[in-house]
């Protein structure tokens, strides 16, 4: 629209915005249409329920999709059963269910095989296509972004708004393009690419803007890292994470249940062709970060811009000069019981934690086999692997992950947010730590009272093996 | 929504940066499918013992901040998780308005949609309203929401941002979805044009 921008190009995120303006009054936030809108049990009650008060309908059943994955159980009894852990989320999986047939909507319900976390399973079914505007009531909506889809998470009175209207008031955020060129090192991924991001510029680091993710980095990325590193968006306070698409994109689209065929396939490759940023767009902040330099890293704090290499010392407080600053490490070193200015490396741990939306893909589960295969688990540590959907369940079994992550002693779940979020009884107890390849690092995340350390899969597989904080690149051979 | 023109209240002041919506409200309290009763749970795990009696030290416990309607949190407050929880549990508990450095986005945009107003501050008067309250607790602070104006405990008034629209529905106890509604032609004219 005409701002100074126009002679300049544009970058992808305007296109995306522009297309999905439906109006605009004066000093009033845009109505912007959504293409398509997920939804789970936990941020969607309240909004059916609101519906119902004003006796409204869903407008577009079709363009919504429901899954269950945030109270859903992961552990398989002998007999076959999957119980769910507490009645009431029992109840609230039973509230989507009733719902979803009350308002024609389409569920993926627990046991069905296209079931599994909203984030994986949306691109798994070609749900997610490039161009698209997606919500969801969930922060990591930010992943689909990877398919260069303008993604972003909802609070509930936002998905009643969604499912009455399909659309949502918004003002227009900011453009952030962050640059990241160079070749990762062996042993480094997508997971530390954008851990460092976020420890550079913290979580509150992008809070107005649309990060545009661009460089040799992302582009030599295959789509589920590039999924990771969008997933985390939301952690550096974005309002979403955004990939140009690409042959990559359009490769791994294809074929998909959901994706377009034949005809309508070729058109749609011909329009995402256009969406990337032209060049000489202007974006309103940028930084570029040499990749090349970075090793693994870990959180070691209660946000996930706590972070550091994995060979470099936790901070200490007594050599920052901000007071509040200093105050928040120190109340997070507190919470972790970690010494300051002590490296993280040989540090004990209790559970591992390879699961989420972050994480569970076909990617990371190959790349934590690797180190699994042919190591053991310590006696009185525990590790678990939770895929993020049963079609990343059915292929990694189909590949012998399972049997690699069994024969090591991890324990092989179902599919399920799991301990991310420790709604479904896979939680830490009280002080124990846990490195994890979740997104969120926060007291009490993962369990009242755990400690989490946020990591890759090859880091929070190397740490399962050896019950210690431990460098992966040891162990790759 | 109650419209929401002025307030004069107490400050409960807890001024830590970064406190995020699993501290706000944890997880574990998400698997209600209603909104009451959220503000029992509200900072659930800072404010309660393992065996649940509270812990008399945790600002939301003593008696003297019992009916404030104000917070002073710090910077980015409300991060993590897009739980509409979160406002809910603050409203639930009776917080009117959360004076703080900064907010996360999602959660900026949740409280006003739940007729909390958040009212970002620079550290000058952050600093000034946390000393007021360190020397005496029971200042108050008075709010006028159509001058967007915050008038410290010492007299001292601070202007704050807030968006025309929010503003609009704030002080006329509106809600979004009436107004987006209204637009059930423009909408069916871009799904004609997409489809
Ligand atoms: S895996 Fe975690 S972050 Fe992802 S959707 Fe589930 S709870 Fe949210």
């Amino acid at each position: 629209m005409g701002t100074s921008h126009e002679s300049a190009g544009k970058t992808l995120f305007e296109k995306i915005w522009e297309s999905h303006v439906v109006a605009r009054e004066p000093e009033r936030p845009a109505v912007l249409y959504v293409d398509l809108h997920l939804i789970h049990e936990v941020t969607s009650p309240q909004a059916f329920a609101g519906l119902e008060k004003r006796g409204l309908k869903v407008r577009r059943p079709d363009r919504t999709v429901a899954t269950m994955d945030h109270s859903t159980p992961t552990l398989r009894r002998a007999d076959g059963s999957l119980p769910i852990v507490d009645e009431q989320s029992a109840a609230q999986l039973e509230k989507l269910r009733a719902n979803c047939e009350a308002f024609g909507i389409e569920l993926f319900a627990l046991g069905d095989p296209r079931n599994g976390i909203v984030h994986v399973v949306g691109p798994e079914q070609g749900l997610t296509q490039p161009g698209m505007t997606i919500v969801c009531g969930d922060s990591h909506t930010s992943t689909h972004g990877a398919f260069g889809a303008l993604a972003f998470g909802i609070g509930t009175s936002q998905v009643e708004h969604v499912l009455a209207s399909q659309c949502l008031l918004q003002r227009r955020p900011k453009t952030f393009r962050v640059t990241l060129d160079g070749q990762l090192a062996a042993g480094v991924t997508a997971k530390d690419l954008v851990l460092a991001l976020i420890a550079r510029i913290g979580t509150g680091g992008a809070t107005g803007h649309v990060l545009e993710y661009a460089g040799s980095a992302i582009r030599d990325l295959d789509m589920e890292g590039r999924m990771t590193v969008c997933n985390m968006s939301i952690e550096a306070g974005a309002k979403a994470g955004l990939i140009a698409p690409d042959e990559k994109t359009f490769a791994w689209l294809e074929g998909r249940p959901r994706a377009p065929k034949g005809e309508a396939w070729a058109a749609a490759v011909e329009r995402w062709r256009q969406l990337p940023s032209d060049e000489g767009a202007v974006f309103d902040r940028e930084l570029a970060i040499d990749a090349s330099a970075l090793e693994p890293r870990l959180t070691w704090g209660t946000n996930p811009g706590m972070g550091v290499g994995i060979g470099e010392a936790v901070p200490d407080p007594s050599s920052v000069g901000d007071a509040q600053e200093k105050a928040a490490l120190e109340k997070a070193l507190r919470y972790m019981e970690l010494a300051p200015g002590k490296p993280l490396l040989g540090q004990k741990i209790d559970v591992v934690f390879i699961g989420s939306c972050t994480n569970s893909r076909m990617s990371d589960l190959r790349d934590a086999a690797r180190i699994f295969e042919g190591r053991k688990v310590p006696a009185g540590m525990r590790a678990l692997v939770v895929p993020g959907s049963h079609e990343v369940k059915k292929q990694a079994e189909a590949e012998g992950l399972d049997r690699i992550f069994r024969e090591a002693g991890a324990e092989w779940r179902e599919p399920g947010c799991s301990m991310c979020i420790a709604m479904n009884g896979d939680q830490l107890s009280p002080g124990q730590y846990a490195v994890s390849t979740s997104n969120r690092n926060f007291e009490g995340r993962q369990g009242k009272g755990g400690r989490t350390f946020l990591a890759s899969p090859p880091t929070a597989a190397a740490a399962a093996v050896t019950g210690r904080i431990t460098d992966p690149r040891t162990l790759l051979g | 929504m109650e419209p929401f023109e002025k307030l004069e209240s107490r400050v409960v002041p807890l001024v830590a940066d970064n406190v995020d919506t699993d501290q706000i409200i944890p997880a574990r309290f998400l698997k209600v499918t209603d909104k009451e009763g959220l503000g029992e749970r509200l900072f659930a795990d800072w404010r309660y013992e393992a065996d649940g009696s509270p812990k008399p030290d945790f600002v939301l416990n003593q008696p003297r901040h019992q009916g404030a309607q104000v917070l002073l949190a710090g910077a980015n407050f409300g991060s993590g998780s897009s739980r509409e929880h979160a406002p809910w549990a603050l409203v639930d508990w009776g917080f009117k308005a959360i004076v703080a450095r900064s907010f996360a986005d999602i959660f900026q945009g949740n409280a006003l949609k739940n007729g909390l107003l958040p009212i970002p501050v620079d550290a000058e008067a952050h600093a000034a309203l946390a000393a007021a309250l360190e020397a005496d607790p029971a200042a108050t602070v008075s709010i006028d929401v159509a001058a967007q104006t915050l008038t410290l405990p010492g007299g001292e008034v601070v202007e704050f941002p807030l968006d025309p629209f929010s503003k609009h529905c704030l002080l006329q106890g509106v809600d979004e979805l009436g107004y987006l509604l209204g637009f059930e032609d423009a909408i069916a004219a871009h799904e004609a044009r997409r489809a």
